[in-house]
């Protein structure tokens, strides 16, 4: 078995050591070392961001990157968002607007939004649809996801 | 921005209404537990080897190496399933029902798709299990591989197996063949009808296998213990059908299988078979710790259950004035590895939009070297409806008639006797067809070059089946809710509206949890329409039961008969005596001192579900130089019944499309000559993405089914049903193309615009 390799990171705002094999991605890490199974694999291949996660600043598909590129890092995944005084307006905005139906690649979808609106709080919906292109939902046919993110917008101001 | 349309004919208290579900903030935050998400002390990771053919003979395995490498714990083949030690004689008739449900799940002699597992590993990691699987040696003989549904049919095909025979009318053919089954069904007398015809059209279609696409993986998790009992997470829809078949595959009691479902991350007909649960149980009977596991993307894709592709030829004839005078369908449905594609519900759908006097409906179950077929969203009817929606547009434009007044001249009603046979109770398409019509969206012309509209109908005939509801009068006022339907789509939600009606209390105070098979009766799954109909009749009746019991129990502190004493809208009163009554929430309140506690239950198996009518319009545009279409306005029409939660029916409607829109233009299993899948992944499998798409308008219209007390028929298949065929209709305008296959990708298009010499 390969050698581990100590790992500092900070997510959602807290510094975090862990211990990871080379090959394993930060997906793997998220879910499998650090317990925190919000961020969801559904292709393990970069196409349907349902591992979504921003990563200093960016948004990336945690599966596409090794836990060990990492250290040093930022990284914002879904347990991230909502505080103990209630929920992130993206995650209220999806909840109200029935934006999801099974769930699984829910997520996905709110941190991708977030890195959406952190830098284009007023985006317009052909932005939106733009930018979520890299998530895939079976479900809902993204209509009131779009709805969703563009609510969102409004609850923030 | 466009909207959203209900057409209600009674409005409720709490059915009808826009709750939050009671499920949502976990799944916004990323806390509620999916199938994958189940870590149990101890866990060990599985993986599956696969056979890399698509027919071939297994002529040995060597698993030595596998099990001799460090980290492994446990090892499985088809040897250490109960069939292989059990003989012919012992099985008798039942032998090639188990034979064939277990080598679905681990092959014995044969390979019959590629991605048919052979091996399994238990390992410490998931690493090391894949290393592990990698060192197991199979020596294959490859054989033929049968992989066009038409060549599969003929005599002199390769067979899949060499002792199936064709069932016809009772009766078994005499000589082995690839065809499980042939469907007939007749009405009237199809060849006067066509002799009626002033015209008549006859088309052959194919379509590709297409796959339900639900973005969590397959995933299952088994821990068997040392007192025998075996437990087995895993998102599915319908614990009870896991609990059962990995009894029979495991020959093992049901009594000592525990099935607890996760949170589901999408199903759409594809997670009712088992594939993990009885691998992942035995890898974790020979090492004695719970196993997790959890499919890759290209084993959903490999060894699944997709929906058959299929070859179909329809013969339609009608008088001019666009009365059907006579119709024929043939559908030949892929069933994969072994018996069941959904033809025969194909065969009842096919027609069932029309009130035809002659039709005959064949269809043919036919097995190919592909993974074994399962239900997906209306399971066998949009493949029909692309065929037989197709040529009826064409015979509308033959006889220059309009195609929705057409559709509106033949719609099935009330009485309306279907080609196989069951008439039709209130359904809703003429009111479908007439909200169609009436809807801003046709009465703009498409306007534009290339562009072109179309419209297609759909049916799904809903269902009932078994459900089981218990709750449970909490003392603070409230109902903690059991049951067995997973919820998918918001089930909790609609099941808990439903509830709180019937009781005459908040929605807020029903508190709904789905439970595992241990802790409450026997359940359907959560497919074909029917959970928010006969989960929530279950309800409903379990509701009933709290208020005889509420009622008994104020009668009791009253020390009245319990005749004296009627309970309406949430509370309980004296018939004759206005000093004497008590909200719900305070006799709640009074049940510990005065006897205990009231648990309503209900466990029923119900007839009375309504059939489901979709009408859809779409509006295209055909790039002439690259092929690809554009989907610029879709409008989905529906009898819902009552919608329960219209943003989860609106939901349910628009995600039916979408999965349309990419079964019609983008979505194929590409085969290659040896049967092997060559576009196992969401790159190349190409779903469709927020980009591709523009809002999806919906209009429910609300024809009550008699069969429910609040008019609740299901929602969510028929919505996949039309959008084929209307997008179809649509690129025929656009182009003057009659496209026969599916899907309608840029490459085809073009083929065909160059075929026309248009361009």
């Amino acid at each position: 078995m390969p050698g581990l390799v100590h790992v500092q990171t900070t997510i959602n705002g807290v510094q975090t050591d862990f211990l990871a094999e080379p090959r394993q991605s930060l997906l793997e890490v998220l879910r499998d070392v650090l317990g925190k199974t919000g961020t969801k694999e559904g292709c393990n291949d970069g196409n349907c961001g349902a591992c979504t996660v921003i990563l200093d600043g960016r948004i990336v598909d945690s599966c596409l990157v090794l836990a060990v590129e990492t250290q040093g890092s930022e990284v914002t995944t879904i347990e991230g968002l909502a505080t103990a005084d209630g929920l992130h307006p993206i995650q209220q905005a999806f909840l109200e607007q029935a934006a999801l139906q099974c769930g699984i690649c829910t997520p996905g979808f709110i941190v991708a939004s977030k890195g959406l609106l952190d830098q284009e709080p007023d985006a317009d919906e052909a932005r939106i649809r733009h930018w979520l292109a890299g998530n895939l939902c079976r479900c809902t046919g993204y209509d009131k996801i779009i709805r969703a993110v563009l609510e969102a917008e409004k609850l923030s101001k | 921005m466009t909207s959203n349309q209900v057409l209600s004919e009674v409005e409720y208290r709490v059915v009808g209404k826009r709750p939050v579900r009671p499920d949502g903030v976990d799944k916004v935050t990323g806390r509620a537990q999916y199938g994958a998400d189940v870590y149990p002390a101890g866990l060990l990771h599985g993986k599956v080897l696969r056979s890399p053919h698509a027919h071939a003979k297994v002529v040995s395995i060597d698993t030595s190496q596998a099990e001799a490498y460090p980290g492994v714990t446990a090892v499985v083949t088809a040897a250490d399933f109960p069939f292989a030690s059990m003989s012919r004689e012992e099985l008798g008739g039942g032998y090639q029902r188990l034979k064939f449900a277990t080598d679905l799940i681990m092959a014995s002699d044969k390979v019959l798709f590629k991605g048919h597992p052979v091996a399994a590993v238990a390992a410490v990691n998931p690493h090391v299990a894949e290393e592990a699987v990698r060192l197991i040696r199979v020596e294959y003989q490859q054989l033929p591989a049968v992989i066009n549904v038409q060549a599969a049919m003929e005599e002199k095909s390769e067979l899949i197996h060499d002792d199936l025979y064709t069932s016809y009318l009772g009766e078994n053919s005499e000589k082995p063949s690839n065809v499980a089954a042939h469907l007939y069904f007749d009405k009237g007398d199809i060849e006067q009808g066509f002799g009626e015809a002033d015209v008549v059209v006859e088309r052959e279609f194919h379509t590709e296998m297409v796959h339900q696409g639900y973005i969590e993986p397959q995933n299952s998790t088994a821990f068997w213990n040392t007192d025998g009992h075996l437990t087995i997470w895993c998102s599915t829809q319908g614990s009870f059908m896991i609990r059962n078949a990995v009894a029979d595959v495991l020959q093992f009691p049901i009594s000592k299988i525990k099935v607890v479902p996760t949170e589901i991350g999408g199903g759409f007909g594809g997670k009712i078979s088992t594939y993990l649960e009885a691998p992942a149980a035995l890898l974790s009977r020979k090492c004695g710790q719970p196993v997790k596991m959890v499919m890759t993307r290209t084993e959903v894709f490999e060894a699944s259950g997709p929906a058959p592709g299929s070859w179909m030829k329809v013969k339609m004839g009608a008088a001019k004035d666009g009365l059907i005078t006579a119709a024929h369908v043939t559908l030949a449905y892929e069933a994969g590895a072994y018996p069941g594609s959904p033809v025969m519900a194909g065969t009842s759908c096919a027609l069932s939009c029309y009130d035809l006097q002659n039709g005959r409906v064949e269809g043919y179950d036919v097995l190919v070297n592909k993974p074994k077929t399962s239900a997906y969203r209306a399971p066998g009817s949009p493949q029909a409806a692309f065929a037989v929606e197709s040529v009826l547009d064409e015979i509308c434009e033959k006889l220059a008639l309009d195609p929705l007044e057409v559709r509106i001249k033949n719609a099935a009603k009330e009485g309306t006797r279907r080609v196989e046979g069951p008439v039709a109770r209130k359904i809703g398409l003429i009111e479908c067809l007439d909200a169609a019509k009436s809807h801003d969206h046709l009465k703009k012309p498409v306007q534009g070059k290339n562009r072109g509209r179309g419209i297609a109908c759909g049916f799904w005939m809903n269902r009932g089946f078994q459900s089981s509801v218990t709750m449970t009068v909490q003392y603070d006022g409230t109902i903690s809710l059991l049951m067995g339907s997973v919820d998918i789509g918001g089930t909790r939600a609609s099941i808990a509206q439903q509830t709180a009606e019937t009781l005459g209390i908040a929605y807020e105070d029903v508190h709904p949890t789905v439970v595992d098979t241990d802790s409450i009766g026997f359940t359907f799954v959560t497919g074909g329409s029917r959970t928010s109909f006969a989960t929530g009749l279950a309800a409903i009746g379990a509701a009933e039961d709290v208020k005889e019991q509420m009622v008994k129990r104020a009668a009791q502190i009253w020390d009245t008969p319990a005749e004296n004493v009627e309970y309406a809208d949430g509370v309980i009163r004296h018939r004759s005596d206005p000093e004497l009554q008590m909200s719900f929430q305070a006799l709640a309140k009074q049940l510990g001192s005065t006897g205990g506690g009231i648990t309503g239950r209900n466990n029923i198996d119900p007839s009375g579900e309504g059939n489901g009518y979709a009408v859809h319009i779409v509006d295209v545009e055909v790039d002439q130089e690259t092929g690809k279409v554009d989907i610029l306005r879709y409008t989905a029409v529906q009898d819902a019944g009552k919608a329960v939660h219209p943003s989860y029916v609106e939901g349910q409607m628009q995600g039916g499309v979408v999965q349309g829109i990419g079964w019609a233009l983008n979505e194929e299993y590409f085969f290659n000559d040896q049967g092997q899948m060559m576009n196992s992944s969401f790159l190349d499998y190409r779903m469709p993405t927020s980009l591709d798409l523009p809002m999806i308008d919906t209009v429910i219209v609300e024809v009550a089914n008699p069969g429910h007390p609040y008019g609740v028929k299901g929602v969510g298949e028929v919505p996949i049903v039309p959008p084929m065929a209307a997008i179809s209709n649509a690129i025929h305008q656009a182009t003057g193309l009659r496209m026969a296959s599916l899907p309608m990708s840029p490459g085809k298009i073009l083929e065909a615009l160059w075929e026309n010499g248009k361009s």
